[in-house]
């Protein structure tokens, strides 16, 4: 079926606009903050016969933006193998197995077949980071688990809902094994009725269109999603790129993990080959195959953000050589930093790898850690236990237009960081600081943006500190001459004794009592290009504004800071 | 003030638009060009172009964007901060964020750069109590610095000043003992609620825009008074209201989106006369399109709007999004050789090719003109050239960059970008309109700005809206704005407790309140005003959520057992979900109060000496004109010819000196008794 291409633009836009206003009604109707605040959430349309991504939400959390292809897909099979009992209309299965396309156990799936005329047209799913699934640490983030059972509930695909209906018992399993669990209907319902809305929209635009035409437009998008990457791949001179990333431990053995990739360009495809990297992990810094391509595809978008998501434009880009190593990790491998520190590792890389073959597109790396800081313990004064988690930003790499952003999101997040005022409130903990972390930003032509740098004091009640962050070890690294960002910091002060975690950014429940303080520096971006050549009178102003010392811009940019202060 | 005349001005960013209504109840409209150096000349120079007698006028209401523009552009009076210790660095690590979900680049400029943001002692807690006592002399310190800096504005930005202000009250005081003047800005006397970010950036940009309107409210009411104008300048607030020269700057912020706010209270007034009181408004101009919602005549004011990236102002402000696509937004072929339209725009210089100003790129503009719907506008270089080589440039243009990638034709290209346009647009105001938890078919749409009108029925018939309205005047209807705008005062108050734990009589006397304090301030404003309204809502939630469903009420005494099934009903209606195992919280009681003001005949827009009996009469020409597919011989009638009443089966073009309104074959168009023109969408074939 030959289609104009205006037709073919207006179908494309109808199936994003069907993915962004789920995404919107996720977030708006959802309970848990990580979704309502944090869009830690994505929606997306998938085929039909082999679950790959048709579209998907502009506003999804961007380490989801491959993942649901692969849990589709896999549920898809699952189903023809007879291993999962068949859909009829009106079922949704909950699945959030990291083995089977996930990433950590607290992303819960849902997945729906949407049906015309009583067939399959294509399958609606969605994922939500549910604020606990159970396991050994509230939130799901153990620094130290050892296999996935101490991680939380794992949940194979099954139907949460039947002809419609919410499964009372499969909800009430659910609810029995996570904590604040009498919210968590509300989640279920929000996400499912996310769904709801994308069949609605798909309805009106298959009545519209037709759904033969909606079938090729489709195919077509596909197409040209594909011959978009492609084009841009040809952009890159044919060869190869090697770049290493390190991830400081893995909570458990104090080594640091490396991620060694090498990226040849030939013809139209670019092959990221993975093989020399570390094999798998006994802590939990190990990653899924879905959420290692995932994190693949996202850096790319980063690099190309016009390319549209779909599964198109991950064609020209051929993974190889995860087997056997801790990207590719295999039950009961525990998982629960895949999604958060990880992926970004591997975003780094690619960045490091590409950034000499385009190094107008490519910034040098950015902070790329979640920074995970989590306090439990009970507030005597309103008679409550609490989780509390303060995430952070870091600096972001310079590049070929501009010095980087400070405190910038983490690569593979959109979320916004809850204000000071309301930890305050919600949490027995006074901020002492919350401050630009000066001296952070790497060193370059264009210098790398700054971290952060925040100091916690306990007020009341006994609490346990945990850390899940990265960096610690190695700061972002420069690129094309620039210096690396500040490395990631952690301090804790019990009983006015300094102590730093022994793997530096990662420790799990350090014993806090009233007084006690934590400190935390997060990195600054990586520098580009040569900090010799930076503009004097933009050193005199970094100097001015006290983002460096006199002293450290000698140092960094080798600048003779006479004609400041 | 019954003798006397209302003059609305609004400083847009190309014209300066001015309605003046004169004594002896006449119109007359101005616009002319746009002075950016000194706005008040261009507000000068209308006065004079529509012939208003000053001393004669007993009201000038002002639309400005002087603010607005000082932001976004970052010229700025010089400001400083005086902060808690430990966090001058709030106002530039913002929320963790970044410009777009995808790309790491971007960079973001604080409103007060660090150098300029001081520390002091003294802390608050959450629950208001002190932790540390305000350390008095390094606030006087701080001042002196920042004044030895060059400062000529302060912020005073304390944690928890919210929970309690007394030292920001205090400092407060020790700053106006030695400062200059009196640019002071406490952070919480404009926003009295926790998120220091968002409180700082406001009072930031308060504080950093009030030295700059105080001046050019001053000079211009100077120029005023020179010329015979006897009364205090009135000032468009972003909340639909206008306030007073002698005290706007004290309250700067509140004057960003002075004149898209004036815009959406003109549409609100223009629906309640026509009797069409659910709209959405959609103005087109040359790089973007503002959209709003109105209900009930009641536009939607929010207070959390973001006016760029990482750039919050949480003031009461009409609820204006931006979406970016105008009439000057650049069409190309991308590399998966799909038709892309916008952001990127050809601007008001050199705009559109059709304009005759040297553009080159193939704009929204330049494909309406190839498919015989606009004309070039009068008074561009392209309205004096010869149509046959104008068109065959245009073609040209259309041919090379976009009919030979796709395979298309020049006139099939054009409509693809038509098309492809309408699609983005009407996808950005179906979220925009979900986003505020209201389904586009219920609304008609408002279509005003230069291209407004061209595009209106087109994104109405793709959102399913039957109906479109187009008001007298759609270039100027800011100016309209400012002359109907209300008086009006926002309340709200923050319970945040679940719903069974309210006292309903406690609920009440905050409402009765509300009402109180709101008719006592409007009293005092000494103006005309025809009656009061008084406008209930509450904000709820699932005890558990983050979110807030805004829940409308019709009487100031609801019962509780009210406030559950209107929450209950809101929600399923926004999420099609029931949670009757979860408890509702009740977060704000909002009333706001509003003067209504003596309306204003807009028919009169449209003089009636000029109006000819018959639609023949009315008709300037015909040519071809585009449909789907097909050329259609088009009638082109001139809008102030019109008889009162016509009745226009499409196809047909209707042109005014501001605007230029496209009726498809199959729609109906209609004049009302107040001018506007109602288009029914699929009605010509039962009307005719």
């Amino acid at each position: 079926m030959a289609l104009d291409p205006v037709t073919l633009g207006v179908i494309q836009a109808g199936l994003q606009q069907a993915c962004d206003e789920m995404d919107l009604a996720f977030s708006r109707a959802a309970f848990s903050p990580v979704i309502s605040e944090a869009n830690d959430r994505s929606d997306g349309i998938y085929s039909a016969h082999d679950g790959s991504l048709i579209a998907q939400g502009a506003g999804g959390l961007p380490v989801f933006v491959g993942t649901m292809q692969h849990s589709t897909r896999v549920l898809i099979g699952m189903i023809a193998e007879g291993r999962v009992a068949p859909p009829v209309p009106g079922d949704t299965y909950i699945v959030n197995d990291p083995y089977l396309g996930g990433t950590h156990l607290m992303d819960v799936r849902f997945a729906r077949p949407y049906w015309r005329n009583g067939a399959i047209f294509c399958w609606l799913s969605n994922t939500g980071h549910w604020p606990d699934m159970g396991g050994a640490v509230p939130g799901g983030f153990s620094a130290s688990a050892t296999a996935v059972e101490q991680e939380g509930l794992r949940l194979p695909p099954v139907k949460l809902f039947k002809e419609g209906r919410l499964d009372p018992e499969i909800h009430s399993i659910i609810c029995s094994n996570i904590r604040v669990a009498d919210q968590r209907i509300g989640d279920i319902k929000a996400q499912a009725a996310a769904l709801d809305l994308g069949a609605d929209r798909l309805d009106a635009l298959l009545n519209r269109y037709g759904d033969d035409t909606v079938r090729a437009a489709i195919d077509e998008l596909r197409h040209r999603a594909r011959a978009q990457m492609a084009a841009h791949v040809r952009g890159i001179p044919e060869g190869s790129w090697r770049a290493q990333a390190f991830i400081d431990s893995d909570g458990v053995v104090n080594n640091p993990l490396v991620i060694d990739l090498e990226i040849t360009r030939k013809g139209e495809t670019l092959t990221f080959d993975f093989s020399r990297s570390s094999p798998p992990c006994q802590g939990p810094m190990n990653s899924v195959l879905a959420t290692t391509r995932s994190s693949v595809y996202l850096a790319m978008r980063h690099i190309f953000p016009d390319v549209p998501i779909s599964a198109g434009a991950f064609e020209p880009l051929r993974i190889i050589g995860c087997e056997g190593t801790f990207l590719d990790a295999r039950y009961p491998r525990p998982v629960s930093g895949c999604a958060a520190e990880v992926s970004q590792r591997i975003a780094e890389a690619v960045f490091l790898a590409l950034v000499e073959a385009l190094p107008d597109h490519v910034t040098a790396a950015p902070a790329g850690t979640s920074g995970n800081f989590a306090l439990g313990g009970h507030d005597p004064a309103h008679r409550r236990d609490y989780v509390m988690y303060q995430l952070s930003g870091g600096g972001y790499g310079g590049n070929a237009d501009h010095d980087g952003l400070s405190n910038g999101c983490s690569t593979i997040g959109i979320s916004k960081a809850p204000p000071i005022e309301i930890m305050e409130q919600n949490f027995p903990v006074l901020y002492h600081r919350y401050a630009l972390r000066e001296g952070s930003g790497g060193a370059g032509l264009h210098r790398g943006g700054f971290g952060l740098d925040y100091e916690i004091e306990l007020l009341r009640g006994a609490a346990r500190a945990s850390f899940v962050m990265d960096h610690g070890r190695f700061g972002p690294p420069g690129v094309l001459g620039g210096r690396a960002g500040a490395t990631n910091e952690v301090e804790v002060i019990r009983a006015g004794k300094r102590h730093v975690p022994e793997h530096l950014s990662k420790e799990q429940d350090i014993p806090l009592s009233p007084g006690d303080r934590v400190r935390v520096r997060t990195p600054g971006g990586g520098g580009y290009g040569d900090p010799a050549r930076r503009d004097p009178a933009l050193i005199a102003e970094d100097i001015r504004l006290g983002r460096y010392t006199a002293r450290e811009a000698r140092e960094l940019f080798g600048h003779e800071a006479g004609d400041a202060e | 003030m019954g003798k006397s005349g209302i003059i609305g001005v609004d400083v847009g960013g190309t014209f300066t638009d001015l309605l003046l209504c004169a004594p002896d109840g006449s119109l007359a409209i101005a616009k002319v060009p746009t002075t950016p150096q000194n706005q008040a000349f261009g507000v000068l120079d209308a006065i004079s172009a529509a012939g208003a007698d000053l001393s004669r006028i007993g009201m000038i209401v002002h639309g400005t964007t002087t603010t607005t523009n000082a932001v976004l552009e970052r010229k700025l009076a010089r400001t400083g901060l005086i902060t808690t210790r430990g966090f001058r660095d709030v106002l530039e690590l913002g929320r963790r964020t970044r410009p777009h979900p995808y790309g790491m680049k971007g960079c973001f400029t604080p409103v007060i750069p660090r150098d300029l943001r001081l520390e002091v002692g003294g802390r608050m807690l959450a629950d208001g109590c002190e932790h540390e006592p305000l350390d008095e002399a390094a606030v006087a310190a701080a001042a002196r610095k920042l004044l030895a800096k060059g400062c000529e504005s302060v912020v005073v930005h304390f944690l928890h000043a919210y929970a309690n202000p007394t030292h920001e009250l205090r400092a407060g005081q020790i700053i106006a003992g030695l400062w200059p003047n009196d640019h002071i800005t406490l952070a919480h006397t404009l926003l009295s609620e926790a998120r220091e970010y968002e409180r700082g950036v406001t009072a930031a940009v308060n504080a950093a825009v009030q030295p700059l309107l105080g001046r050019y409210i001053a000079r211009l009411s100077g120029e005023l008074e020179k010329r015979g104008y006897r009364h205090e300048v009135l000032v468009m607030n972003g909340n639909g209201g206008m306030v007073g020269a002698a005290t706007v700057a004290r309250e700067a912020v509140k004057t960003v989106m002075s004149g898209p706010a004036s815009g959406v209270m003109a549409a609100a007034a223009t629906g309640r006369q026509a009797g069409i009181p659910d709209l959405i408004t959609c103005d087109m101009g040359g790089t973007s399109t503002d959209v709003a919602l109105i209900r009930g005549g009641e536009p939607g004011v929010s207070s959390e709007i973001e006016i760029e990236y990482a750039m919050p102002i949480h003031v009461p402000m009409v609820d204006v999004r931006t979406v970016g696509a105008g009439g000057g937004s650049i069409a190309r072929v991308n590399e998966a050789g799909l038709l892309a339209v916008g952001p990127e725009s050809a601007g008001a210089n050199p705009g559109p090719v059709c304009y005759g100003r040297g553009g080159r790129d193939p704009t929204i503009s330049d494909a309406n003109y190839l498919l015989g719907r606009l004309a070039p506008p009068p008074g561009t270089d392209g309205a004096r050239q010869d149509p046959a080589a104008l068109r065959s440039a245009v073609e040209q243009i259309f041919e090379t960059r976009l009919g030979r990638p796709l395979g298309l034709s020049p006139i099939t290209a054009a409509e693809a970008v038509i098309r492809v346009a309408n699609t983005h647009m009407a996808g950005a105001i179906r979220m925009v309109s979900l986003s505020l938890g209201a389904d586009p078919r219920d609304f008609a749409l408002f279509a005003f700005g230069g291209a407004g009108p061209l595009h209106a029925a087109a994104l109405a018939r793709e959102l399913a809206i039957p109906r479109v309205l187009v008001p007298p005047r759609p270039g100027i209807t800011n100016a309209i704005g400012c002359v109907v705008a209300d008086l009006r005062h926002d309340f709200v108050r923050t319970l945040n407790r679940p719903l069974d734990e309210i006292d309903e009589p406690d609920l009440h006397a905050i409402i009765a309140e509300q009402r109180r304090t709101g008719e006592t301030m409007i009293r005092c404003e000494n103006l005309p005003v025809e009656h009061l309204r008084h406008v209930h809502s509450v904000d709820m939630q699932f005890v558990g959520q983050t979110h807030l469903l805004r829940v409308p009420l019709d009487d100031p005494t609801p019962t509780r057992a009210i406030l559950q099934a209107r929450f209950e009903e809101a929600y399923h209606r926004r999420f099609r979900v029931e949670l009757p195992e979860i408890r509702a919280n009740l977060v704000n009681v909002n009333t706001s109060v509003i003067g209504t003001r003596p309306p204003l005949d807009l028919a009169a827009l449209i003089p009636s000496e000029g109006q000819r009996r018959t639609l023949a009469e009315a008709r300037t020409a015909t040519r071809p004109v585009r449909f789907d597919g097909k050329w259609h011989e088009t009638p082109v009638l001139w809008r102030d010819h019109l008889p009162p009443d016509a009745c226009i089966p499409g196809p047909a073009v209707i042109e005014q000196m501001d605007t230029t309104i496209l009726i498809a074959p199959g729609d109906l168009a209609q004049g009302d008794s107040a001018g506007n023109i109602v288009i029914t969408l699929g009605a010509a074939h039962d009307g005719t």
